[in-house]
């Protein structure tokens, strides 16, 4: 039963969206089949294609992990865009002043201060959740905007002449690429992001199974008022939660600034906050879900290049939207059933 | 300096860009309103200017005609809200995730079928069908917001609006069907944001990938900041625009303000108003909450 509640929304949701994307496909006159071979091809078919999967499905592992801890606690955390943008950009700064660091102090350094920024950020939504009682959905999006207003202002003391990025990271600061020990990824971003990023899933699900402070979290999500009755403070927990969240979303730095560009660039996320989510969802908010998700939208979004001479690449947001509801749409129709099915086995035994 | 800046305040030009821009926000939010006293989130507001603006320019020219385009916009913005209602009242999915996933799925689309349409992802052709349909719009959208005050209080669908969202079990056991009334308010809602979204396309003359560029969200706002109520709403988004019209006058007259500080004030306003710092803003009841019945 409980493997059934886990792979029947993502089975389902991926079935529907392939039917509303072969049918898009055929409407613009191409081949589905064609298009999805040539999408495996550039994805998976070749060492670039490989890396650049890996490459793009790093920051959906934060991005996913931090809306699943959010939602662990019953919080819809939405403004992982603006805080993985404070993150990356605190990352970005840290990096370029870490000169006379060794590596081990300058990379953790950068990542805490991008974790700090993030965390800023979700704390806000987080404390006046806790203590007004405000929307987290609606504040987290206000933030959003909020950040992105702030950056304006930001980038003018802060970016180089003319351009629109940050001075660049000490090497010292910087992450090593993937294909310095494969060769076969040759040319792709893929780094050593990647590792950090499996590495916070498993933190993730440890803090989130095996410790008080995940229990409490949970206790909260499951029922707030249950908690509260049993002596766990609510607010602090929803405050925690949502800066928690934060600081996750705000450790993307790590795959872009540290392993990629080396800077921070204005409009470098491109919607991987609003993204995780989705990732979220598909995942189940559970540490491993999330990894598999960010492996399947990482793959979608580099496939995207690899099909855009036959259809406009702007099919995989479709495809992904289609994902999305399925799962949200899906969900509660198999809870339903699965419950039915429980109660029913219960009655026979 | 200063003198020409409030000079240029006090201009029919500086009246029309306070309008211009305030449209389509009231026409977001008053659809957001609708949605919202319904019980029904709807951060897809977004989407449905979107997705109103590419039908009202496809309306427009296929059609060949201001008309077309208006109705367009309206039919896909109300189609978009009957997806919405099928996947968060008929199916019960999360209204947040459906949301996000809506927005998504408008602006993947919109590009989308813009490449099929017009061969560019990113602009249409320039549509000059639109003529000056933008009067009657703004005559148009005051007199939808008047219509909707009434309409939210004074009709007996406005009292089962309101009564699905504050308290939905107790609205159905007397006889009211919150499944439906739900469905009325977001194809309504979805409507309204297409209209919103027409005026976007009429007034630019063409879509651009991405035009509706935050305005949902701000309608958002402006909605709360309204306290869910159509004119306060309408009333809030005229600030909004009111805001906006100075920042670029103050641009144009070299005055410091810095544009991003004043870009942000809606939202800081909205997060202050929703922490119950300045005046009460209750939001509905029921919003957001699983329909069960």
């Amino acid at each position: 039963m409980k493997l059934a509640r886990a792979i029947l929304p993502p089975a389902w949701a991926t079935l529907i969206a392939l039917g509303v994307a072969s049918a898009l496909i055929i409407a613009v006159g191409g081949a589905p089949l064609a298009v999805y071979r040539l999408l495996v091809a550039g994805t998976w078919g070749n060492g670039y294609g490989i890396g650049q999967v890996l490459f793009k499905t790093t920051p959906l592992i934060f991005t996913g992990l931090a809306v699943s801890l959010a939602l662990r606690a019953g919080l819809f955390n939405i403004g992982a865009e603006g805080q993985l943008t404070v993150g990356a950009f605190a990352t970005a700064l840290v990096g370029a002043h870490a000169a006379p660091l060794p590596a081990v102090v300058a990379v953790p350094l950068a990542l805490v201060a991008g974790a700090a920024g993030g965390a800023l950020v979700g704390a806000i939504a987080g404390a006046l959740k806790a203590w007004r009682g405000a929307h987290e959905v609606i504040n987290t999006i206000m933030l959003n905007f909020i950040v992105r207003a702030v950056m304006v202002g930001l980038g003018a003391h802060f970016f180089e002449r003319e351009q629109i990025h940050t001075t660049p990271i000490a090497a010292s600061a910087q992450l090593p690429r993937l294909s310095n020990w494969i060769a076969q990824l040759h040319g792709s971003a893929a780094n050593a992001a990647l590792f950090f990023a499996i590495a916070v899933a498993i933190g993730a699900w440890w803090l989130v199974e095996r410790t008080r402070t995940g229990f409490r979290l949970r206790a909260v999500g499951a029922s707030a008022d249950a908690a509260a009755t049993s002596g766990i403070s609510v607010p602090r927990v929803q405050l925690f939660a949502l800066a928690l969240s934060g600081a996750v979303a705000g450790l993307v730095g790590a795959n872009f600034v540290l392993g990629y560009k080396h800077y921070y660039e204005d409009g470098f996320s491109g919607g991987i906050g609003y993204i995780g989510i989705a990732v979220a969802v598909l995942g189940g908010a559970r540490p491993l879900g999330v990894v598999l998700a960010a492996l399947l939208f990482g793959t979608l979004s580099q496939g995207a290049l690899a099909v855009n001479a036959v259809v406009p690449k702007e099919i995989v947001d479709v495809l992904t939207a289609v994902i999305i509801f399925s799962v949200a749409a899906a969900a509660p129709a198999v809870r339903r059933r699965i419950a039915l099915a429980s109660i029913a086995e219960a009655a026979r035994a | 300096m200063i003198a020409t800046l409030f000079a240029s305040l006090f201009t029919a030009g500086f009246a029309a860009a306070v309008i211009r821009i305030t449209v389509p926000y009231a026409l977001a939010a008053l659809g957001g309103t609708l949605s919202e006293r319904s019980g029904v989130i709807n951060i897809a507001l977004e989407g449905l200017l979107l997705i109103g603006a590419f039908t009202a320019t496809l309306g427009a020219y296929f059609g060949h005609s201001a008309m077309a385009g208006v109705i367009g916009g309206v039919a896909g913005g109300a189609a978009f809200g009957a997806l919405y209602a099928l996947l968060v009242v008929t199916l019960r999915g999360d209204q947040i995730v459906c949301g996000v996933a809506l927005n998504l799925l408008a602006d993947g689309l919109t590009r989308f079928l813009m490449k099929a349409t017009f061969d560019s992802s990113s602009n249409s052709p320039r549509i000059d069908a639109w003529g000056d349909v933008g009067t009657r719009l703004i005559v148009l959208t005051v007199a939808l917001v008047a219509l909707f005050h009434v309409v939210v209080y004074k009709t007996p669908f406005g009292l089962r609006l309101r009564a699905v969202g504050e308290h939905p079990e107790a609205a159905a056991s007397l006889g009211v069907r919150p499944a439906r009334i739900r469905w009325v308010a977001l194809v309504v809602a979805g409507g309204l944001a297409g209209l919103g979204g027409a005026w976007l396309a009429a007034d630019q003359r063409q879509f651009v990938a991405g035009m509706s560029n935050g305005r949902g969200y701000i309608a958002l706002a402006a909605m709360i900041f309204g306290a869910w109520r159509p004119v306060r709403a309408a009333a809030a988004c005229l600030l909004c625009g009111l805001a906006e019209a100075l920042q670029i006058a103050l641009q144009a007259a070299g005055v410091g303000v810095p544009g991003w500080a004043v870009q942000m004030l809606p939202y800081v306003l909205t997060m202050i108003t929703l922490a119950g710092f300045i005046g009460r803003s209750h939001a509905p009841r029921a919003l957001g909450r699983l329909d069960r019945s």
